[in-house]
């Protein structure tokens, strides 16, 4: 248990310091490369498009969450499953 | 991390694939086995592509001002080696390249090279040479940090090869120079981040069977 605290303690130190420290955009890393890749080759032009997108930014958000949940699921059944909890609550 | 979509030019993006196929296939192999091979392994290995999903899904804010997210192949490689973290984040990369427009198909080889096989290959050396020093905690914060890291640094110089300041070898290092400075600086924190959560888990992990704990070597 104190290590989960310890890691929700750091994150949300993190979290409450960057937004304090940084005026920045909050963009992705990820979209910065392209472009620097722009910017580092003006004349090239990206040969190949998303087969699809998602149509907003709210369903973007709603799949990555769902990416998430289906994560946590799977780590939250196997974490409650295993025997230590199991064991702890039947004991009196 | 993920190169997006068309970013790279078809030569490297053949190449990467090229690189990455072959170890894909191996840790596919390799997973199959573990599955017959033990019914256990079958839920470790559902639990340690699940951190990688529920990791890469975070979109953390770093002190750049910008937000990237942690790769989570700490678990995965640490339970089961590079092969089969390469699997492993293959099927995430693909989930996020086809329903979120996030990486690409003709990218995926390069963001497979750099998330699933180096960064992991990097991070398992890491884990392996530190882990008769210290505990499994320490060495899975160091394994998750330094896979994190060195993914980052990997997917800068995929970008440089393919889009060198000019040409010959001082600009590609300027390129990725360039590359590193808007993916390394946001990662630096996010990187500490996961190996934390890294740890937590394997700690939950280790503690809940005992099958982990012989693989891992720990005596409880």
């Amino acid at each position: 248990m104190n290590r989960w605290l310890a890691a929700g303690g750091l994150l949300m130190v993190g979290l409450i310091l960057f937004s304090f420290t940084t005026a920045g955009a909050w963009g992705g890393a990820d979209g910065a490369a392209g472009e620097k890749v722009d910017s580092v080759a003006p004349d090239y032009d990206p040969w190949f498009e998303s087969l699809w997108t998602p149509p907003s930014g709210e369903i973007e958000s709603l799949l990555f969450s769902l990416q998430a949940a289906i994560g946590g699921l799977i780590i939250g059944y196997y974490l409650g499953r295993g025997s230590p909890l199991q064991s702890a609550s039947e004991t009196p | 991390m993920h190169i997006m979509e068309g970013f790279l030019p078809g030569i490297w993006a053949l190449a990467w694939y090229a690189i990455a196929a072959p170890v894909v296939g191996y840790g596919m192999l390799k997973t199959a086995r573990l599955v017959k091979d033990r019914d256990v392994n079958k839920s470790h290995i559902a639990v340690a592509a699940a951190f990688i999903f529920v990791l890469s899904a975070l979109k953390l804010p770093s002190v750049t001002g910008s937000t990237s997210h942690p790769t989570g192949t700490g678990i995965a490689v640490v339970l089961f080696g590079p092969a089969v973290t390469a699997f492993l984040s293959t099927i995430v990369l693909l989930y996020q390249s086809l329903l979120l427009g996030h990486g690409g198909l003709t990218t995926l080889g390069a963001n497979v090279t750099s998330m699933g096989i180096i960064g992991p290959l990097f991070g398992w050396a890491v884990y392996r040479s530190v882990k008769p020093h210290t505990d499994l905690q320490k060495a899975t914060f160091a394994a998750a940090l330094v896979a994190d890291w060195t993914t980052y640094v990997v997917t800068s110089t995929q970008l440089a090869l393919a889009f060198p300041a000019e040409p010959g070898l001082s600009g590609v290092i300027d390129s990725a120079i360039t590359f590193l400075g808007v993916f390394a600086v946001t990662q630096l924190p996010i990187g500490i981040v996961e190996g934390a959560l890294a740890a937590g888990l394997i700690g939950y992990i280790s503690m809940s069977s005992e099958s982990v704990r012989t693989r891992l070597g720990v005596t409880a």
